[in-house]
């Protein structure tokens, strides 16, 4: 088998992981080396399905022990297996890395004879690029669950960020498709990797030159759609990963068939990417707005409305909040309305300290008053000059086509896979929130 | 003073030249209704030509952190690697909005001047961060090579990163558009001018590579998740042309393998 075998083999078991974003170290790289990590993540190409490409996603090997129902290279599974040796995997990085194709490398595995041998693979072929090439580039590798924890440690002194995926958001769908894991399995290397994080990051502050472990932290991803857990579920659990955890992000990853299976959604049915969709633009609530998760679902409201973002959502629950005031509120309150993110509120902010502002002079700042233009006032005025109210704000936030959808279905009832989704996905996914 | 006068800048282009002009404004007590560097077109309004004097630039360059703040400083020299067409004019006039109104110019976010060169600098930043992760190269023999051709001028932003990038390497970033050239050897880098760059046919190992990268990027799409639109809009088309995995004749296994596979 040759290299190109293998690259196509490996690189089709790792593709349906999600976590390809290289942000989160900022490093140079040392002397007589190659390498750097920029702060902000470097895209360096975008697949034919529009997903960022910053690192060489591969894993080490697509053998397996184990039989995850949900996971391509589960051991039942009648396909092609092949193996990087480490130089390989080493040189074909560094070969890539030189010509600027990629970030760095983004190294998980199979589980090939036990989880500690595999670890020890992963383990030498990235002891190659940091020692032998002097390689300062990106470098995420998934934790092994079950390997020792002495291992564990090695890989995350050689690793910028650590990933153990939590797979499934729930301990009984755990139980179910994947009979090998656990909840404890995941959950114990994930303690494991925040506390060394801890523990090295207070060694690099009082010794300057002490290794980092992870440097760039700790993110998991798990696969939505695939068992039962509703958003209200999966949305708590992401604030608490966030909060016990410490995790840099927490990814979800829309389930795509890939064994027919009576537990699972069978072949065919095409991957939720509007609820996948949603939940990202949640996540990105409970990160960068100040939201917490019971804000934005609870008890009663299990599911995010799949017409409407979250924040939007939000927004027209809570009427009595708006309009703001763009020329008053604080930098907190101008967050929360809807179509306006961190960099508009921010230039909002700078821009009336010498102006006070008006409608002309927000779209000037490039702020999106598409939706936005619902929720504020300037010099005491709104832009409609209509009173709000909840329906008619719903309506012109919605496309003719959403509308239809709404009246056709009863919009309580609506569940994803009825009708014709596939326009409001795409409205969804192209129009920026 | 009048708010326009019926005269024309002309200058050499350069930056030293550009603030050169804002100089003779200045001391002239002169506002001129524009600011061109060559005399093309005909116009009906006299042009005075401004030679660049370096002694006069220093000064002026000297007083703009001092007057209008630092970050006014850098970004009128982003404003001057900017593709817009009329950006010398428009530098010209943000910089006496800035000697009015001091560090302050930089939240007049409404004003207009101000916001058409936020917005090219804005343009100019994004193209930079992009290239970050389009350029390609190609190994000539242990000299790294890659072509781009941007809108804005951009060498200078990506000097640095690549730089640090790869101290140990020889590279050279070749720019098509501005006819510039970034040309690292270790450790010392240079932004020249170059009229075009030839390039060697590649090697088998540089085919292999290009095939690999090719094959990974052909790979890694999920097929039930296509979504072409949305590629382009990430990546738009005009990037494409200097970019390995969309090159055609490279999407071949080196011949020996293709012949052991037919053979099998
Ligand atoms: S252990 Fe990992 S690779 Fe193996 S079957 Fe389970 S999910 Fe797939």
């Amino acid at each position: 088998m040759d290299l190109f075998d293998k690259l196509q083999i490996l690189t089709g078991a790792a593709k349906y992981d999600v976590a390809c974003t290289s942000s989160g170290v900022d490093k140079k790289s040392s002397q007589g080396g190659i390498g750097s990590a920029a702060a902000c993540g470097i895209c360096h190409s975008f697949s034919a399905d529009g997903r960022c490409i910053s690192l060489l996603k591969v894993l080490m090997t697509n053998i397996c022990i184990y039989d995850c129902k949900y996971c391509v290279n589960r051991r039942t599974n009648d396909i092609k297996r092949a193996a990087f040796t480490p130089r390989e995997l080493a040189e074909l990085t560094i070969s890539f890395y030189r010509r600027n194709y990629i970030e760095g490398l983004f190294l998980s595995s199979g589980v090939i004879k036990n989880p500690d041998y595999t670890c020890e693979l992963m383990i030498e072929a990235l002891s190659i690029l940091r020692s032998q090439y002097n390689f300062s580039g990106y470098i995420h590798a998934k934790a092994i669950p079950g390997a020792d924890n002495a291992l564990l440690t090695r890989l995350g002194l050689l690793a910028d960020r650590m990933s153990v995926n939590i797979e499934l958001p729930s301990q009984e769908s755990l139980q179910l498709l994947a009979p090998d894991k656990s909840k404890h399995s995941i959950l114990s290397p994930m303690r494991h990797i925040q506390n060394k994080i801890t523990e090295k990051t207070s060694d690099v502050i009082r010794y300057k030159h002490a290794p980092k472990f992870a440097p760039a932290g700790q993110s998991t991803q798990m696969i939505i759609g695939a068992t039962a857990e509703t958003d209200y579920q999966i949305l708590n659990l992401t604030e608490s990963l966030y909060k016990k955890y410490n995790l840099k992000r927490v990814f979800f990853s829309a389930y795509v068939p890939v064994s027919e299976s009576s537990l699972l959604p069978s072949i065919g049915s095409k991957p939720n990417l509007l609820r996948e969709h949603r939940l990202y633009q949640a996540d990105w609530m409970l990160r960068y707005y100040g939201f917490s998760a019971l804000e934005i679902l609870d008890e009663k409201h299990q599911s995010l409305n799949p017409y409407i973002d979250p924040k939007c959502n939000w927004a027209l629950n809570h009427l009595e909040l708006f309009p703001v005031d763009v020329n008053k509120a604080d930098y907190e309150s101008l967050l929360r309305v809807p179509g306006i993110g961190p960099t508009s509120a921010k230039r909002i902010i700078t821009a009336r300290r010498t102006t006070r502002l008006s409608f002309d002079d927000l779209k000037k700042l490039g702020v999106v008053l598409k939706r936005a233009e619902y929720f504020i006032t300037y010099r005491g005025k709104t832009t409609l000059g209509v009173k709000i109210s909840q329906d008619s704000i719903l309506r012109s936030l919605m496309s003719d086509k959403e509308l239809s959808l709404l009246s056709l279905n009863g919009y309580k009832q609506l569940s994803f896979f009825d009708g014709d989704i596939e326009g409001v996905v795409k409205k969804c996914l192209t129009g920026k929130t | 003073m009048p708010d326009r006068e019926n005269i024309i800048y002309q200058f050499d282009g350069s930056f030293d030249g550009l603030m050169c002009c804002v100089f003779e404004s200045y001391d002239k007590k002169e506002f001129p209704s524009d600011i061109i560097t060559d005399n093309a077109q005909c116009s009906f309004v006299p042009v005075k030509y401004i030679e660049t004097d370096t002694y006069k630039s220093e000064r002026v360059i000297r007083s703009i952190p001092k007057r209008m703040g630092h970050n006014a400083f850098e970004f009128i020299r982003n404003a001057y690697l900017t593709c817009h067409p009329e950006k010398y004019y428009f530098i010209f006039r943000f910089m006496q909005l800035g000697y009015k109104h001091g560090e302050r110019i930089m939240g007049m976010l409404a004003d207009e001047v101000v916001n058409t060169l936020f917005k090219a600098v804005k343009a100019l930043n994004n193209e930079t961060h992009l290239l970050k992760g389009f350029i390609r190269f190609s190994d000539y023999d242990g000299v790294l090579a890659a072509v781009i051709e941007p809108k804005n001028i951009v060498l200078p932003k990506l000097a640095h990163h690549f730089c640090e990038r790869f101290p140990e390497e020889n590279f050279i970033i070749y720019d098509k558009t501005n006819k510039m050239a970034l040309v690292y050897k270790p450790y010392n880098a240079e932004i020249i001018y170059m009229d075009d760059l030839i390039l060697p046919d590649a090697d088998d190992k540089e085919k292999t590579i290009r095939g690999l990268w090719k094959l990974f990027y052909d790979t890694i799409e999920i097929k039930s998740r296509h979504n072409s639109k949305c590629r382009q809009s990430h990546m738009p088309k005009r990037y494409w042309k200097h970019m390995t995995e969309f090159s055609e004749i490279e999407n071949k296994r080196p011949l020996i393998e293709e012949i052991k596979r037919i053979g099998e």
